[in-house]
């Protein structure tokens, strides 16, 4: 094949712009991409599969008894808390690995190629996808060993899912910024453990907001996080649909209209 | 309206790169320092140049990869600055470390490739198959790359540059680290693809591999290109070719020296202990005489060669310091040390 003739540079029509088509094939191809990776390499799995078992356990043990009275009663309390933190904190790991990947001569590669420019960050934030749903399904079956039955019903309680998968996507464009302009995989860590400690514990997540400090209280209830863990809990345990779940979806819109824009240039001007 | 395009096409299709006044600098380095380079389609086209020397930052900056700081180039009539993504359709890159990916298979990764550049489900997989085989890779094709030699890696990069089947290719140090029949396997490929239309821009630190496969070299030394032309014409710019007579009989010797300097009228070295005379060789017409001459005096001769200059010695007579060897720092390379000292 390599002695057919080749079509000349200067006979070849050709156009400057990738449609919107082509962004979404190229984006699910680079998907495809990040879950070949995934099955090559699945010990990159252990942070998603312990984290949910372990936290789990841990905060429902100990601060069951305190906050709730018993172990029981607080499974309503603390597995959306639980899941929405394990999974945004799951997320990290997207830009964490976005900046090792990027380092790789594959990416000049990618560069070169006439694809979509967002492509490479797209693809790899839309593989992490099935990462949540690993987080967040072994967090509602570990709740549900230790008792939790939801009484908003499966389907409340696979919309709530869909929910955290879809908000720490969007929450995943930070991070991604973060390896982008990063220069070692290890400072984004650092980075994003530093944005994300305080988001995640100053919520409702794990605590009645009630027992805060009133300027605490304060914070708490215009965190984003807050909101994401109350939509949550209003799903799974009554399926209602409040104010909170519109909140969250605007705030992940408002993210990744900022976020993804601020991203792509950024990595286009790394070199 | 119709003439215009006639002779834009015309203009297009006779180059594949153009460049003015190529600019890229790193901090207080001028990587690239106004690089002016024409390549005609259909041909090979060296770079050659020590390390450091802004090779691949000037093919870096060729295939899109990097923003020249001043300067402009096309790529067969298009703007790399202005049209990047037409100019991306239009070449092949295989850069001097593979940019293949490392966890994934050989076949996984130009089925990847393929897909990205369009190709369906079932053409990817045939353009992997067909790639694999015609790169001697079938047997490894499974296998993850961590397990490829440099070679066999090397192979799959060039392989992947080729699935859109581009006009141009960019070759960074192709055969870099390669054992001497891996190259000759790579210069085989190389010659094939331009025979089939291709045109290749290259870049090496070998002379002997700018000698072997270039229409057309430049010299390329602290980011400027120092000297540029075809092979031949470097050579002859730096000096004539010697003649080489080796004589049998060892009593002939002082003989047929004289009889050489008196024939062509120039001085010649004599080795005694090989029984060589060598002398340039400024008219090739004048040889003739010298071999009639030879016949008559009874001198029987073992062999005759013509050793033209090698590229070590254009480059040593252009740059005026030769190659040095500057392994440890490539970027920043000796032009910096001097500046130092001075």
């Amino acid at each position: 094949m390599i002695n057919e003739l080749i079509t000349p540079g200067a006979d070849r029509q050709l156009k400057n712009h990738t449609s919107l088509g082509q962004i979404v094939r190229n984006t699910f191809t680079m998907a495809y991409r990040g879950l070949l990776k995934i099955r090559r390499t699945p010990e990159q799995l252990f942070d998603v599969t312990l984290q949910p078992i372990i936290f789990t356990l841990m905060f429902t043990y100990i601060f069951g008894g305190a906050i709730s009275g018993n172990v029981h009663n607080y499974l309503p309390v603390i597995i959306p808390g639980i899941l929405v933190q394990t999974v945004i904190t799951t997320s990290i790991v997207t830009g964490v690995q976005l900046r090792e990947d990027m380092d790789k001569g594959v990416f000049d590669r990618f560069k070169s190629l006439p694809i979509a420019r967002i492509a490479p960050l797209s693809g790899a934030l839309l593989a992490d996808t099935v990462r949540y749903t690993i987080a967040t399904l072994l967090t509602f079956s570990m709740g549900y060993i230790m008792g939790y039955r939801p009484e908003g019903g499966i389907g409340h309680v696979a919309l709530a899912g869909i929910l955290v998968i879809v908000c720490s996507w969007a929450i995943s464009w930070i991070f991604a910024f973060f390896g982008v302009i990063a220069r070692t995989a290890s400072s984004v860590q650092g980075i994003s453990m530093l944005v994300l400690f305080p988001l995640t514990f100053l919520s409702n997540a794990y605590v009645p907001v009630n027992t805060m400090p009133s300027w605490l209280q304060w914070f708490v209830n215009v965190n984003p996080v807050s909101h994401l863990v109350t939509a949550v809990r209003d799903l799974a345990n009554t399926g209602t649909i409040g104010n909170d779940l519109l909140i969250s979806l605007m705030g992940a819109a408002a993210i990744v209209v900022i976020f993804i824009p601020l991203t792509v240039r950024a990595y286009m001007h790394r070199t | 309206m119709t003439i215009t395009n006639e002779s834009d096409k015309e203009i297009n299709s006779n180059w594949a790169v153009e460049a003015r006044g190529l600019v890229k600098t790193f901090a207080d380095n001028r990587a690239v320092d106004g690089v002016d380079m024409n390549v005609r389609t259909g041909t090979i086209y060296g770079v050659l140049g020590p390390n450091g020397a802004g090779k691949t930052t000037t093919i870096r900056m060729l295939s899109t990869l990097l923003k020249p700081d001043a300067g402009s180039a096309r790529i067969f009539g298009h703007d790399i600055v202005r049209e990047p993504h037409i100019v991306r359709q239009l070449i092949g890159v295989t850069g001097q470390y593979a940019s293949v990916d490392e966890t994934l298979s050989a076949t996984e990764n130009l089925i990847i490739f393929s897909r990205l550049l369009g190709l369906s489900r079932v053409e990817a997989k045939r353009k992997a198959t067909d790639l694999l085989e015609e790169f001697g890779l079938t047997e490894a094709a499974k296998r993850p790359l961590k397990k490829f030699s440099g070679g066999m890696r090397r192979r799959l990069d060039l392989a992947a540059s080729l699935i859109a089947q581009p006009p141009l290719i960019f070759l960074d140090e192709p055969t870099t680290g390669l054992d001497p029949r891996t190259r000759s396997q790579m210069w085989d490929t190389i010659r094939r693809l331009v025979k089939s239309g291709s045109t290749i821009l290259l870049t090496t630190q070998y002379l002997d591999e700018a000698d072997q496969l270039a229409d057309r070299i430049a010299v390329i030394d602290r980011g400027r290109v120092i000297v540029e032309g075809t092979v031949d014409g470097l050579k002859a710019s730096v000096g004539t070719s010697s003649l080489q007579l080796s004589i049998q009989n060892d009593k002939d010797i002082l003989r047929a020296c004289l009889l050489v300097e008196n024939v062509l009228g120039v001085p010649t070295i004599m080795s005694p202990e090989t029984r060589k005379i060598t002398a340039p060789m400024a008219n090739a017409d004048l040889v003739t005489d010298l071999l009639l001459s030879l016949r008559e005096a009874g001198i029987g001769l073992k062999e005759i060669s013509v050793q033209r200059p090698t590229l070590d010695e254009v480059f040593l007579t252009i740059t005026g310091h030769g190659v040095e060897p500057s392994k440890s720092n490539p970027l920043i390379g000796n032009h910096h040390e001097e500046a130092i000292q001075a």
